[in-house]
């Protein structure tokens, strides 16, 4: 399968003089479990608020799931499932109120609904605390519900946004292999995350720079060309060649 | 060699949730000592007690020969502190905050500019701009020159690398290495397992337990079983294939390998490699691996004891 989901043409956005993310060009292909690594103020956050539809590129072009990112967001945001680390469930609200809430949100019929809420719930193993607040959860737990909400839709590609930041070490691979098998269901994950053993597990992978993709490949190719013995070793020689500013 | 610090069976709950069950460890002077457990191990918990913010329920804690409850007046010019979320005042400038907490402190900055200089003086070029205005990487270097700035005896580090980029994570654990060598004891807490390496003792936390206490070498050493690393093109079929094998011990994804343990007490790898055929999975690649910490704490985790010589 070659269908492209995400694909960008010189994508830029400046704020004020500081070029942010600074023509970037790249596709990525369905049900791919595509990396995108970058240093802190890489300019990664730009580029995935651009191809979630919340922020207007300043040049360049990109359809994301299909729509165009200055005339489609609405559609957009239909199309794809986000998730992040920083928020994504509402605390004070019960595990199957949050499923109903988003399920809402993203206009899934009642019935289609209930049959969905019991589904997640089985999938992520949150039988015993359905009737429980979101907050009383263990961190693993909540990521894990996070990430089957933010596919409850089905969505062609599902954004994850440091997915696994702080979880344990079990839990962090379980979630992973929810990430092959919605890649082998054909869903495309575009994931961004600062464990560099995870990079490795990702079909392709790109690192930012200033702005700029510097490096695209499969983890394979990348050690290949750049002779090293893991992603880490290019990230960290890549990162430390960013003339940035640090302040 | 001195204690610096002495926990003894603290125990700590918040309503329902016991935080810290009757956890015991020692940290001696110098040391560079790291608390590594994810999210909800009860590692900030156990700083709030070390620094003597947080009463313990039953047990008891010194730190620098002083006890914790009793003797907090004494305790607390004497520490450094870098808690997990931001600490520095966001409208105030970089050399504004770094003088607030050294007049807070009853000292000045120029006193002690010879023991932060090499972190503080990277931010010497921004030092008008708003703390709030920083990057992470440098926001974290200034927190840690504020926690330095009145000359610690102990510093208490809780998840400074949480969130930063791998580049800005090896140069704070550089940091950390010449500040070992001003002869500061440090205590540091991070979910990263690789960052285990970098101290001479950690405790392996979990749930409000110490799962394990050592040297990085010896909670390494301690995996007895034989450890697989198997490769193929397709990651997720493999996976499966192995979660399915009826002699699985366990299979875990770990980088561009999936690390395996059997439960036979020989397994070769003509063995594997023979199931994995059979089960249509072709071009594999299996070598035996050294277990590093995560192997090792997930073992503990899932109660794998066997393979554990405890």
């Amino acid at each position: 399968m070659n269908e492209v989901v995400i694909s960008t043409t010189n994508l830029t956005r400046k704020f004020g003089d500081f070029t942010a993310v600074n023509n970037i060009t790249f596709n990525v292909k369905k049900g791919e479990v595509f990396g995108f690594l970058g240093a802190n103020g890489a300019g990664k956050t730009t580029a995935m608020k651009m191809l979630t539809g919340l922020l207007t590129p300043t040049s360049g072009n990109a359809l994301v799931a299909g729509y165009d990112v200055y005339s489609g967001t609405e559609q957009i945001k239909k199309n794809i499932g986000y998730m992040s680390q920083k928020f994504s469930l509402y605390d004070d609200l019960t595990v199957e109120e949050n499923i109903r809430f988003y399920g809402g949100i993203y206009g899934i019929n009642k019935k289609e609904l209930n049959q969905k809420i019991g589904e997640v719930i089985e999938s992520v193993g949150l039988q015993s605390v359905r009737k429980k607040p979101v907050q009383s959860l263990p961190l693993g737990w909540k990521q894990k519900l996070a990430f089957s909400i933010s596919i409850l839709h089905r969505p062609k590609i599902v954004f994850l946004d440091e997915p696994t930041g702080g979880v344990d070490p079990i839990t962090r691979r379980e979630f992973w292999e929810k990430i092959y098998e919605i890649s082998d269901q054909g869903i495309t994950v575009f994931v961004t995350t600062h464990y560099m053993d995870e990079a490795e597990y990702c079909d392709r992978v790109s690192i930012m720079v200033d702005g700029r993709i510097e490096a695209l490949n499969s983890p394979e190719e990348l050690k290949k060309s750049y002779s090293s013995r893991s992603i880490e070793e290019i990230f960290i020689k890549l990162a430390r060649s960013a003339s940035r500013g640090q302040g | 060699m001195n204690t610096v610090v002495n926990i003894s069976k603290a125990s700590k709950s918040f309503g329902n949730v016991e935080a810290l069950k009757e956890i015991s460890f020692e940290v001696n002077e110098g040391e560079l000592f790291g608390l590594i457990g994810p999210d909800g191990a009860g590692k900030t918990t156990l700083f709030r007690i070390m620094n003597t913010l947080l009463i313990p329920d039953s047990g008891s804690a010194t730190v620098l020969g002083s006890d914790v409850v009793e003797d907090y007046k004494i305790i607390r010019p004497q520490l450094g502190y870098m808690p997990g979320r931001f600490s520095l005042y966001l409208d105030l400038t970089v050399e504004e905050n770094i003088q607030f907490f050294a007049s807070v402190f009853g000292t000045r900055l120029e006193e002690n500019y010879d023991l932060v200089k090499p972190i503080y003086s990277q931010l010497e070029p921004f030092k008008n701009r708003r703390a709030g205005a920083l990057s992470g990487g440098m926001k974290q270097k200034l927190a840690l020159s504020c926690a330095l700035i009145h000359k610690p005896k102990l510093l208490l580090l809780d998840e400074p690398t949480t969130g930063v980029d791998a580049v800005s994570r090896k140069e704070f654990w550089e940091m950390l290495a010449s500040l070992k060598n001003e002869g500061i004891t440090i205590i540091v807490s991070t979910p990263y397992m690789d960052e285990a390496n970098l101290c001479d003792r950690v405790a392996l936390i979990q749930k409000g337990e110490i799962l394990q206490i050592d040297t990085p070498d010896k909670i390494v050493n301690s995996f007895k079983k034989p450890l697989f690393g198997i490769k193929s093109q397709n990651k997720y079929k493999l996976l499966q294939v192995l979660q399915n094998y009826q002699w699985t011990d366990s299979v875990h994804p770990f980088g561009e390998y999936i690390h395996y343990t059997d439960i036979r007490d020989k397994t070769s790898r003509e063995t594997l490699d023979d199931y994995l055929h059979e089960q249509g999975i072709s071009e594999v690649e299996i070598i035996s691996i050294k277990p590093n910490i995560e192997d090792v704490f997930m073992a503990l985790m899932s109660g794998e004891r066997e393979g554990i010589n405890e």
